[in-house]
């Protein structure tokens, strides 16, 4: 997360700027939820500092609050509906997924809290760094007012849009024109989260499997020690060995842990992929509407240019009518002819509106995809080289054991 | 009769007495054949035992026989004069070109048996001869029988139960050559076995007359392998008792070890499989991507590297490890066997002597004769076993010490390997990353 930081004052003057921000802690708590149930749920500190109080080496104690990892979600679904443009970085897993079989898949494990916290850290600091979410007077609320912010939030009325959206997402539609730019990143998107997972998922396996290789080597201690106890030159030599063996065995578990960051790294972009994906669809939406809406103001044009010229172009259900029961009066057919006028005013400011606003996703989704795809490759050509750091570290210690027990073997 | 049977003096061969060093001197030259010494060209003319005549090469070179040397040598000063040291050894056996044969009845494998010696029994200074398994079963049979109170060397097994293990396979020849050539080692350097005609003839005889005794054993089949329990003691010495019990203990954890060796293979190999389809998820990814597509590249490149490291590694294991392992297993199970002998040789001593001094008791008859041999026999055994006992142990100290030091090298040499692979990919996407700086700058 440190070098998060770094990377991310790089790019313009964000609220990571004004203000340091960390998820210093994490604590049980028990409680009784909205049933009135008894539950155990974990709550983490988030602590701000403002950034000249740092640069100015006061030592102040910093603001700090509490929050509940429903919280977390809160936020993010306010900014996801907010700001459909944005790629809004991932929350942390809900659950422990793709565990190799040592790792405890309990989310109450320490060692799960522990890389929650880190990973609710980073989030924070993905958000506050965002050219424009970083903006936003709730995310600013979330890091600085403990109480009350729930309602804040909800008073926005985010919930409303966000179930209008969710419900048209859903739905299939198809666009007459996609814009090739979102056809290819969500063709992406679908590839990322297929990788990653792939990548997560054999990665857990080598992991499970190296952890056999390395354990088994525990039961070579136990025997050498049974046979230096027959030995008499050799015993020395052997017992030593032996010990080395064990040190061997339970090396694998902290070299294990320490690869969890690696996978960690990978799972934040899984989850980007998805809010890739996002982005796409709400793309592909407002663009369905604008098309609705233009079809629909169309549609009414060629109705008022039947009723002011009488003649039929197309079939229509007018032309039948006019067939069957004749001409309509003047005055209706004015009164109808006002009625349209009306809807086709109406009409095109609802296209005005909506090529607005998809214009408008249009060039600050293409802003946004740009700065991720950036974030992306240089973040994951760090993962892999910090990866490959970590092999090197693991092959130096298994040098060194194996030369220890070299060294006993030699005096045996 | 002394433990170390007395060696014939260094044969001066075709060199004149002044210019042969001292046994007891320091060696600057192993008393090997000089240079300029012609070898017979008759020994040169071996042929199968079937008639086919079979090409040969020249024999093993004195450098490699040199190698050997310098390998075995103990590096301590104070070893054992039981010991064969360098000074004193002059017999040098090597098992080498392995070579299948094929005919109407059968396909089988022979072996370059080479020997070089200074030795007044042989006629000649060195031979060549070449052998097939059969022939070293016979060496050890006759061995068995005629040496009992000696511990013999094992043979590799003759067959192999395990799995559809190819006999002319390159790696199973490869490995049993080893194991025989390490079988005609130790026997050359026994002080008393080293000196048995069978073994002159094994090494010197261009058909093994074997053909007779060959089918009697057969039917006799492993029986020289099992004695019966048979006589009863009245007490094992103290010091044999300990013998017993260390090799019980020790045949123990050698099959232990044998155990977790091999649990570690499989380990391995399935670690393996996973890394393999890990460097293909790297690959597929790389596909999708643009400025990622090389890092990712490289690193599956990496992982593949790593599996050929880890390939080699549990090969030399299987090939290298296990059966130095398997050996002293077989080994072990003979000495055991060795050490049954002398009980029952105790207990018919025992036996004799009890019957005779109850006569004795009886009418007077005075002990025959007989009672005396089997004590002198006895005690010949014990005393031989005693001395090759020792021998043994400083054998084993050594071999355990070689063999496990190089199970560590060969780890080392796995992990160098791997850190060389990842090393090298980092620098690979470091100097990219400063290469696209720069290019961005620009």
């Amino acid at each position: 997360m440190f070098t998060q930081r770094e990377k991310v004052m790089e790019d313009g003057f964000t609220l990571l700027h004004r203000m340091e921000i960390s998820v210093a802690e994490a604590e049980k708590r028990s409680g009784r939820n909205a049933v009135s149930m008894q539950e155990t749920f974990t709550v983490y500190l988030i602590e701000t500092r403002p950034m000249d109080a740092v640069a100015e080496g006061r030592h102040a104690a910093p603001d700090s609050l509490w929050r509940r990892y429903s919280e977390f979600e809160l936020l993010r679904n306010y900014l996801i509906v907010t700001y459909p443009h944005a790629v809004v970085a991932p929350l942390p897993e809900k659950r422990a997924d793709f565990v190799w079989h040592k790792l405890s898949a309990d989310n109450m494990d320490p060692d799960f809290v522990e890389r929650r916290r880190a990973g609710l850290e980073n989030f924070l600091l993905r958000v506050a760094s965002h050219p424009v979410l970083s903006n936003d007077k709730i995310l600013y609320h979330f890091l600085t007012e403990e109480h009350g912010w729930k309602e804040v939030v909800y008073e926005t009325g985010f919930q409303a849009k966000a179930d209008s959206r969710l419900r048209a997402l859903s739905a299939t539609f198809r666009v007459r024109n996609p814009d090739q730019r979102f056809v290819e990143m969500k063709h992406y998107s679908d590839q990322l989260q297929s990788h990653t997972s792939q990548l997560l998922r054999a990665r857990a396996r080598v992991a499970d499997r190296l952890y056999g290789v390395y354990k088994v080597h525990g039961n070579y201690g136990r025997v050498f020690s049974e046979w230096s106890a027959i030995e008499k030159e050799m015993g020395d030599g052997l017992q030593s060995a032996g010990h080395h063996m064990d040190a061997y065995a339970a090396s694998i578990d902290d070299i294990l842990e320490e690869e969890e960051h690696f996978a960690d790294q990978m799972k934040e972009y899984l989850f980007y992929a998805e809010a890739l994906r996002a982005v796409c669809r709400k793309h592909e939406l407002t663009q369905f509407e604008l098309e609705v809406a233009s079809q629909d103001l169309v549609c009414k044009k060629q109705q008022r240019e039947e009723l002011a010229t009488g003649m039929v172009r197309a079939f229509s259900f007018k032309g039948v009518t006019n067939k069957l029961f004749g001409q309509e009066a003047p005055e209706q057919r004015d009164a109808r002819l006002k009625l349209l006028e009306d809807m086709i005013a109406e009409g095109e400011e609802t296209v005005r509106d909506k090529t607005g606003e998809h214009q408008d996703l249009v060039d600050r989704a293409c802003l946004d995809l740009q700065r991720f795809k950036e974030q992306k490759d240089k973040d994951l050509k760090e993962a892999l080289i910090n990866y490959a750091v970590m092999q090197i570290s693991m092959c130096k210690k298994g040098i060194q054991v194996w030369g220890n027990a070299r060294e006993c073997f030699l005096k045996m | 009769m002394s433990a170390v049977a007395s060696k014939g003096l260094a044969s001066s061969g075709k060199k004149p007495i002044a210019e042969v060093p001292h046994p007891l001197s320091a060696a600057e030259e192993s008393p090997s054949v000089p240079a300029d010494v012609e070898v017979d060209k008759s020994t040169q003319e071996a042929g199968l035992a079937n008639g086919t005549p079979v090409e040969m090469s020249s024999p093993t070179s004195t450098s490699s026989l040199f190698n050997r040397l310098q390998l075995d040598d103990d590096a301590e000063a104070g070893v054992s004069d039981l010991y064969a040291s360098a000074e004193t050894r002059d017999l040098f056996v090597t098992v080498d070109d392995p070579k299948k044969h094929v005919s109407t009845m059968e396909t089988f494998i022979t072996y370059r048996v080479s020997t070089k010696t200074t030795r007044l029994e042989f006629d000649l200074p060195e031979y060549c001869v070449r052998r097939r398994y059969q022939d070293f079963d016979w060496l050890r049979i006759k061995l068995d029988e005629t040496q009992p109170t000696h511990l013999i060397p094992p043979l590799p097994e003759k067959f192999v139960m395990k799995g559809v293990v190819d006999r002319f396979s390159e790696e199973f020849v490869e490995t049993r050559m080893k194991a025989l050539d390490k079988y005609l080692t130790r026997v050359a350097d026994h002080p008393v076995l080293s000196f048995n005609p069978h073994l002159h003839a094994f090494l010197t005889a261009k058909d093994l007359n074997k053909r007779q005794g060959l089918a009697l054993l057969t039917k006799v089949g492993e029986s020289v392998k099992q004695v019966a329990g048979g006589y009863k003691l009245r007490a094992r010495p103290a010091e044999f008792n300990a013998m017993v019990d260390y090799l019980e203990t020790f045949s123990q954890k050698l099959g232990t070890i044998d155990r977790i060796s091999q649990r570690i293979i499989k380990e391995q190999s399935e670690y393996l499989t996973e890394m393999r389809e890990y460097s293909t998820v790297y690959s597929n990814w790389a596909m999708a991507e643009r400025v990622l597509r090389h890092p990712l590249e490289s690193v599956a490149g990496c992982v593949t590297t790593c599996c050929r490291v880890l390939e080699d590694h549990s090969e030399s294991m299987t090939q290298d490890f296990l059966p130095v392992l398997r050996e002293y297993i077989l080994y072990v199970e003979s000495m055991k066997n060795v050490l049954r002998k002398r009980d029952q040789s105790q207990g018919e001593y025992e036996c004799k002597f009890e019957a005779a001094i109850l006569r004795k008791q009886e009418d007077s008859t005075p002990i025959p004769s007989e009672v005396e041999t089997c004590q002198d026999k006895m005690e010949c055994f014990n005393a031989d076993l005693k001395a090759d006992w020792e021998r043994w142990q400083i054998n084993k100290r050594q071999d355990f010490k070689n063999l496990l030091t190089g199970m560590a090298d060969k780890n080392i040499a796995s992990y160098e390997k791997h850190q060389a692979a990842w090393e090298s990919l980092v620098s690979l996407l470091q100097d990219k990353q400063t290469e696209d700086k720069t290019s961005k700058t620009n």
